[in-house]
């Protein structure tokens, strides 16, 4: 598996609270193995066998899947973004603020029951900003180009997002994740 | 070491909290389902049970991490997808349990009403006593307890339930009942508005002693959603520290905060019928939810002119299709501070509705729904004002509900009445029943209290009939008010007697404000504050010693035991036998 396919790999398993691959275990920090892990698997990566492609790529499809049901049960967050209405140019804003409000108000809950944020910088928007020496460019994106050595100066055009904590619902077994939303019939009396 | 778990098993809401000798107490999260085939954690376990067919849910929707699939669920997703099919949900079984209108271990939930227990063959499904539902939501608990602690068992810890104070002996006895058919063979059970003060106790350390005073009386007020009780405390001294006994309790009222965001739906939902639309049973849901929240903006510390109420559409399409309405803080002073907690006099009274002839058999919900007045009621009775007060119950999250009530007591006492800041309000019962085992062991000040009532059973007089009256009965005390658990009493002397191989039945009657009436006390039944309760029976089978027929002499004697259940045996004079008398939960005319 190439170190690109795990690490994604390990943000879905971690994210859905999945135990790591076994591959996983030569990027911890030294002189801490994990104890239930026997000594070759992390001397010798490379013989270990890779788990099946397609299982991997299924648990990451069914946690997605899993998350937008939740956003359309709590927020009808499908039902909004396909709703023709929206692209419709009669639609009032009126009509379309009273749907937000209630979308928002379901997604809402979703992110703040699972998720807990914090923005990545922790200053105003539009303030000067000093990206520090040593910075990881995956949480800071520069625009622009970089002169020189850091620290930059710049202006924080987006503090960012990260999720601090994620704590999705487990899944269980024998649930068809592919229908988001079952239809609904009302029956007669 | 044994661990302490205190379960608030509550009307709409459960919670669990722990704590050891050397750890304070803390909530736990309760694993449960949430969705169809998600399963999270959350603070508490709505105490929601939903039985449904193979085609209003599949079972591997229902399973749990310690669980195959389920026939049913309880929980987040039971309430939520009952609300679509509430002819398979169990709620409020709790009030069920103290309804002596039914057998309460007959299956008679999902309750359908008296016309459609007719149909009950043809409809089919699964139905449970409220007994089996506690039962169901206390072994929910107990595993996902030990799903995440496997090394401690739940039934091998200190295991304490809460019950409202208002619960009589039936209720109780039933309550320990329900727990060792989930699983717990040894339970204690704690009077709720006791454990919410426990907790405020943990959540101050020593610092309460600063707070309040020897001749102090706290009062608990406790508005949950489905019922409201009350009880006092109060502080004092022994020799030279600071004691706590809980001097009186309120009566059992089926009123609370469910009540009064039904209140507001019923505004808005006219307003919403006023305007021409009209509302699905889902979409009804909504709009009560959303009057909740509505509820605690509009009654809350800096509240808004008017909370906006928008309900999405039933089908895909959402834009246009949304119904929209607004509470104002108009709206929500009127019907819920005014209509709830309206300002009245110390010597207000609630309103009694006499019952109708024909009334459907169902929950006996509290006639007047002035919450104020069955506080001042109950302050009436026993005569004692309190000096603080102490809020516990989700409702009285509501700032401007808790203002009410304090001005209220401050206008009847005629004097300042402070606020003891608690913890959590919707925690506080099972962090205060996990405080309360710490309690036990002796870390910690106790609440002295004993049994709430004394308690009478009926013996009819010897006077001749009369044709067309019933003999006059006589209530004679055969436990007086605050026996400590573990403690016995015997009556003096009297002169029952069972008849052997018949049903011995006693009327049983309970009284709140009889402090003095010793054991063996004979007083009227009809004396005023007399209760008649379930009646308590015995069958003595005719046997070597005994023929059907004898009469047995015997005398009554009276156990609180430590699990906090109140049991009466009959003892025979002769030395030989005796027998416990057990409570009739069949219903009652």
């Amino acid at each position: 598996m190439s170190r690109f396919v795990l690490a994604w790999v390990c943000f879905f398993r971690i994210l859905f609270g999945k135990k790591l691959p076994t591959e996983a275990a030569r990027f911890l920090p030294e002189g801490e193995p994990p104890k239930q892990l026997p000594e070759k698997v992390i001397e010798k990566p490379v013989e270990k066998p890779q788990p099946p492609k397609v299982s991997v790529a299924q648990h990451h499809k069914e946690g997605a899947l899993a998350l937008l049901a939740l956003l359309q049960r709590e927020g009808r967050f499908i039902d909004f973004v396909r709703d023709p209405g929206m692209l419709d140019a009669s639609t009032t804003d009126a009509d379309i603020g009273a749907a937000v409000r209630a979308v928002h108000r379901g997604c809402l809950k979703v992110i703040e029951q699972y998720l807990s944020l914090e923005p990545v910088m922790p200053q105003d928007e539009e303030a000067k900003v000093s990206v520090p020496k040593g910075f990881d460019p995956s949480e800071i994106r520069l625009i622009g180009e970089a002169k020189g050595e850091a620290p930059f100066k710049g202006t924080l055009r987006h503090k960012g997002w990260r999720v601090v904590e994620a704590k999705l619902p487990t899944l269980a077994e024998g649930v068809d994740r592919m229908v988001i939303a079952p239809a609904e019939v009302e029956l007669s009396a | 070491m044994t661990r302490i778990l205190g379960i608030d098993l509550g009307t709409t809401n459960s919670a669990i909290a722990t704590s050891t000798e050397s750890e304070a107490a803390h909530a736990v999260q309760v694993t449960q389902v949430t969705g169809p085939g998600e399963i999270a954690e959350r603070p508490t376990l709505p105490s929601f049970l939903l039985l449904p067919s193979e085609h209003e849910v599949p079972p591997a929707h229902l399973q749990l991490p310690w669980s195959g699939p389920l026939r049913y669920a309880v929980g987040t997703f039971a309430r939520e997808r009952g609300a679509e099919l509430p002819h398979r949900l169990v709620s409020s079984a709790k009030s069920w349990l103290c309804n002596p209108s039914i057998d309460r271990t007959a299956q008679v939930l999902p309750f359908r009403g008296a016309q459609r227990e007719l149909e009950k063959e043809m409809e089919g499904g699964e139905r449970v006593s409220p007994v089996n539902a506690s039962a169901r939501y206390l072994a929910h608990l107990r595993a996902a307890w030990d799903d995440a602690n496997p090394d401690e068992p739940a039934d091998e810890q200190d295991v304490l339930v809460t019950v409202p104070a208002s619960f009589d002996p039936v209720a109780r006895e039933l309550t320990v009942v329900a727990a060792r058919e989930a699983g717990f063979d040894k339970v204690t059970l704690l009077e709720e508005p006791q454990a919410a003060f426990y907790a405020y106790l943990a959540a101050k350390g020593d610092a309460w002693r600063k707070e309040l005073a020897p001749g102090d009386v706290v009062l608990v007020c406790d508005v949950g959603g489905g019922t409201t009780d009350f009880s006092l405390i109060e502080v004092a001294n022994a020799e030279g520290n600071l004691a706590l006994e809980r001097i009186a309790v309120g009566d059992h009222i089926l009123l609370g905060g469910d009540n009064m965001d039904l209140a507001l739906a019923a505004i808005a939902g006219k307003q919403i019928t006023d305007a021409g639309k009209t509302l699905d049973a889902m979409q009804q849901r909504a709009l009560i939810h959303q009057c909740r929240r509505a509820k605690e903006q509009l009654l809350g510390d800096k509240p808004p002119k008017s909370v906006a109420i928008s309900i999405l559409g039933r089908g895909s399409k959402l834009v246009g299709g949304a119904i929209k309405t607004e509470l104002t803080r108009e709206q929500a002073t009127s019907f819920i501070l005014d209509g709830f907690f309206p300002v009245v006099d110390a010597n207000a009274t609630p309103q009694k509705r006499r019952a109708a002839g024909l009334r459907e058999m169902g929950l006996p919900y509290a006639h007047d729904p002035a919450i104020t007045r069955h506080l001042a009621e109950f302050l009436g009775r026993f005569g004692r004002m309190p000096t603080h007060v102490l809020f516990n119950g989700g409702v009285m999250k509501a700032a401007q509900l808790q203002a009410r009530i304090v001005e209220l007591l401050r206008a009847w006492a005629g004097r300042d009445v402070g606020v003891l800041a608690g913890a959590d309000l919707d925690l506080a019962v099972a962090l205060g029943a996990a405080h309360y085992g710490q309690v036990r062991s002796g870390k910690g000040v106790r609440i002295r209290g004993g049994t709430a009532r004394a308690y009478y059973i009926g013996i009819e007089s010897s006077m001749p009939a009369i044709p067309g009256f019933a003999p006059p009965v006589k209530a004679l005390c055969v436990a007086p008010q605050g026996l400590e658990e573990g403690s016995t009493v015997e009556l003096p002397d009297d002169e029952l007697g069972l008849v052997v191989g018949e049903l011995s039945n006693f009327r049983f009657f309970a009284a709140a404000t009889r402090k003095d009436d010793p054991a063996g006390a004979l007083i009227d039944a009809d004396t005023q504050g007399l209760v008649e309760l379930d009646p308590v029976e015995k069958l003595v089978e005719a046997d070597g010693q005994r023929t059907a027929g004898d009469l047995v002499p015997v005398k009554l004697e009276a156990h609180v035991t430590e699990v906090g259940t109140l049991e009466l045996w009959c003892v025979a004079r002769d030395g030989n036998g005796r027998w416990k008398l057990e409570y009739s939960v069949r219903e009652r005319e």
